[in-house]
């Protein structure tokens, strides 16, 4: 071999594509063969193609300084992540046991709080929890599902383990780039994808769709389902588009929405059109300014009232959050156990709560060697990295865990593992994760792959995007194509 | 349909069919004073004032600028962002306007209308329009009508494409009896007289201004004058920018929303079109004069403006006012 990837370097950490330097995982032997063949400047024309493609559809995201907000497209790395087919069965079937814990969870406390009676998790964790929602006890949600869609973060430490790192079950986001990398990669690399046999996710829409469906107000067979979006000024708005044209149904506003007699209307051009589901992408606090934040100016008047007699119903259900908390994550592993009698099929993280005494004393004794996280912020905020913290930085973080130790969780700082890249004049190894999209609807369904964020710059750990992070196409194997 | 949809589906639509009025009459504009400019002494003002009356420009124009150039007044309606009429103004409101029905309009008609804005933001747009200005707005005016074939050929003729209609035949109609005014402000220079050598050049570049030229060589069997020119576009029953046609696809589309017989009316809008619409059916070109042009335009463009009013308000009544009952 040789080419682009001969000086690569794996480095010390688990490397997606090599097992040593010049010697790719068998998976990856196809790619490695293409790379070679291949000079930086070819690397180069091919990711202004995908990158003008991008900029053309405007799937780019807005970022206001001055008086003209300036759209940026997401940094799209065009060496692909391959996953195996055995490696993404074993995903598979334990995000599908997470969700089915998560959702009986959820059930649970909104109900008789077994869990909480059985002493399985301290009862003060949920009932402080920031998200949860104890005007919603005794409410049934259809086919008492809370999390229809979820966007699970998972990461591999040293040895290649995966492991969750998060389990995001309000608006995960994202799903719209892992379908466009798709397209992206079949634009520039056709040929290489055509000789791997990679499971196809475009059906993601249309299953997201049909999981809209199942909930249904009254098991109604023909439900009007609708998008709702903050706007156009949205970061995410891209996405909101995208999924309501893949899925052919409207995006909606706020203001597109009325409520009258308990029953959610939109504003069409031939009178009200009754709404039975909809798919929203406003977080609780914003749904409805009567029930919630009485300043929002995104949401609809008298929602909540709608979605509580019944006559709508909203994916994800109001109140998950309580399941998005990261102390509440601390015992996932636990749910498992209680709600299924299953053991957990990939690990937790290990964790670290500042509201138990002996970990809080081991956390701020640590503090420079921990990542440390508030409990309910996401996007990568409110979060401190040990050891690349200043002093200063330090000193806020144990002060706020000690004014706050229940608003705290603190984890040993995990090498993720890296994945070649294309970095200006050098192919170079970043650090990655992955973003399954999972589905609850008549059953559990995962699109195969999920969107594997990369931290573009050297070093980091960080792989948000509103952190300047970019992404990969992630492909999974075909069972029948296992590359030795 | 939702109303705002709709709502947006129609300002796409308009500010398309303005950004290309506007590039049009630039075009001409330009072209006529590469023709005039040695021949007479007329100053840039006396060249370039007619357009800004025409665009309603003139206000806004004289904050920005103490003299008029034509340089300054092509840039002002090309890239100036401050100006709403200017061709990047309107490609960017159309742009806008697009980006919130994206799941209504097709992928290609989006990337189209996208790869314009985006381009129009590049130094190269720039560079290319102080080459050539001719070359630029042709070119301009090209990547408009890729638009226009690419929404006729790849969006569902339903209800939104209606809408756009509505939104092009309207703003069309408007551009036309502004295009044909723009004769009553452009003076003939000292010495020429109606129906001269300078009267007709200038009444052709009305007929280009509208893309009109060829199909009216081929009824007018060369004889150009303003009576014959007012009569084709205001008058022909198949040019598809006569006021005529305009405010009959207007009332096409109009019924096609409300689903009602073209003989009837079932709202305002339709009552003020189909009365426009007969009364285009039959005037006569004499008739016109004798009310005089600059008078009949004027009255047509105040009546399609009671029709746009009398659509948006029975269709996006939702956009202003709150539900009574809903709190």
């Amino acid at each position: 071999m040789q080419g682009l990837l001969d000086q690569y370097e794996p480095g010390d950490f688990f490397d997606e594509m090599f097992e040593a330097q010049g010697n790719p995982r068998p998976h990856y032997s196809l790619l490695a063969e293409r790379f070679a063949t291949m000079d930086l400047a070819e690397l180069e024309r091919k990711r202004i193609l995908a990158e003008r493609s991008y900029l053309n559809q405007g799937i780019t995201f807005t970022v206001y300084s001055g008086e003209e907000g300036t759209e940026r497209i997401m940094p799209f790395d065009l060496i692909p992540r391959i996953i195996p087919a055995q490696e993404w069965q074993h995903i598979e079937r334990g995000l599908t046991q997470r969700l089915q814990a998560l959702n009986l969870f959820l059930h649970d406390i909104y109900h008789d709080q077994r869990i909480l009676k059985e002493g399985v998790i301290p009862q003060e964790i949920i009932l402080s929890a920031k998200h949860f929602r104890p005007e919603l006890m005794g409410f049934n949600v259809p086919r008492d599902l809370y999390i229809h869609v979820c966007g699970t973060d998972l990461i591999r430490g040293r040895d290649g383990t995966y492991y969750v790192l998060e389990d995001n079950g309000r608006c995960p986001s994202g799903v719209s780039y892992l379908l466009e990398n798709r397209q992206a990669m079949k634009r520039v690399f056709p040929k290489l994808f055509s000789r791997y046999s990679v499971r196809p996710v475009d059906r993601y829409p249309q299953e997201l769709l049909s999981a809209l469906r199942h909930i249904a107000p009254g098991g109604n067979p023909d439900p009007t389902v609708v998008v709702l979006t903050p706007g156009i000024f949205n970061s995410a708005y891209f996405e909101h588009s995208f999924l309501a044209r893949a899925m052919g149904i409207e995006i909606v506003v706020g203001p597109d929405l009325v409520v009258q007699n308990s029953r959610v209307f939109m504003k069409t051009t031939k009178g009200l059109k009754q709404v039975d589901v909809i798919y929203r992408r406003i977080d609780d606090d914003f749904l409805d300014p009567k029930f919630f934040r009485k300043d929002s100016v995104l949401g609809v008047p008298g929602l909540v009232e709608a979605y509580r007699a019944g006559h709508v119903s909203l994916a994800n259900a109001l109140g998950t959050g309580v399941a998005d908390d990261k102390v509440t994550y601390y015992y996932v592993p636990e749910m498992i156990r209680f709600y299924l009698g299953e053991e957990p099929i990939l690990p937790n993280v290990k964790t670290y709560l500042s509201a138990v005494e002996d970990d809080r004393r081991y956390i701020l004794e640590h503090l420079s060697e921990l990542v440390v996280k508030a409990a309910n912020e996401s996007g990568g905020y409110g979060m401190m990295i040990g050891p690349h913290a200043s002093q200063e930085e330090i000193a806020k973080f144990r002060a706020a865990i000690i004014a706050d130790p229940r608003g705290y969780v603190a984890q040993p700082v995990i090498n993720l593992s890296r994945s070649p890249c294309h970095c200006g004049d050098s192919i170079e190894g970043r650090h990655v994760d992955l973003r399954p999209y999972v589905l609850a609807g008549e059953k559990i369904t995962i699109v195969p792959g999920g969107l594997t964020r990369v931290a573009m710059r050297k070093g980091s750990l960080v792989v948000n995007s509103s952190q300047g992070g970019g992404s990969k196409d992630t492909w999974v194997l075909d069972e029948e194509d296992v590359v030795c | 349909m939702l109303s705002r949809v709709a709502d947006a589906c129609f300002w796409l639509s308009r500010y398309v069919e303005r950004a290309e009025a506007i590039a049009r009459i630039l075009d001409v504009n330009n072209q006529l004073l590469l023709d005039f400019e040695d021949q007479n002494g007329a100053t840039p003002e006396q060249h370039w004032q007619p357009i800004l009356a025409t665009l309603e420009d003139q206000e806004l124009y004289t904050e920005f600028h103490d003299g008029i150039t034509g340089d300054q007044v092509m840039a002002f309606v090309t890239f100036e962002k401050k100006n709403p009429n200017s061709l990047i103004s309107c490609v960017t409101l159309a742009r806008e306007n697009a980006r919130t029905v994206r799941e209504q309009i097709s992928s290609e008609m989006w990337e189209q209308i996208n790869r314009l804005y985006l381009h129009m933001h590049t130094p190269a747009a720039r560079a290319a329009f102080f080459e050539s200005p001719i070359g630029f707005y042709r070119s301009f005016v090209d990547n408009l009508h890729w638009f226009q074939g690419v929404t006729d050929a790849t969006m569902t003729h339903g209800e939104g494409w209606q809408f756009l209609q509505v939104g092009k035949f309207l703003e069309r109609a408007d551009s036309t009896s502004r295009v044909l005014d723009i004769k009553y402000h452009i003076l003939l220079p000292r010495g020429e007289r109606v129906g001269g050598a300078v009267d007709i050049t200038q009444w052709m570049a009305v007929l280009r201004s509208c893309s009109a030229m060829e199909a009216f060589l081929k009824i007018s069997r060369g004889q150009v004058s303003g009576g014959r020119v007012a009569e084709f576009l205001i008058l022909h029953d198949s040019f598809p920018r006569s006021l005529r046609f305009c405010v009959d696809s207007l009332d096409t589309a109009l019924h096609n929303i409300s689903g009602c017989n073209r003989a009837h009316f079932s709202n305002e809008a339709e009552r003020l079109c189909g009365m426009l619409r007969s009364s285009l059916d039959y005037a006569t070109v004499d008739a016109i004069f004798q009310v005089g042009l600059h008078q009949y335009l004027g009255e047509t463009q105040k009546r399609l403006t009671e029709i746009c009013d009398a659509f948006v308000s029975e269709y996006g009544h939702w956009l202003e006012e709150d539900l009574v009952g809903s709190e």
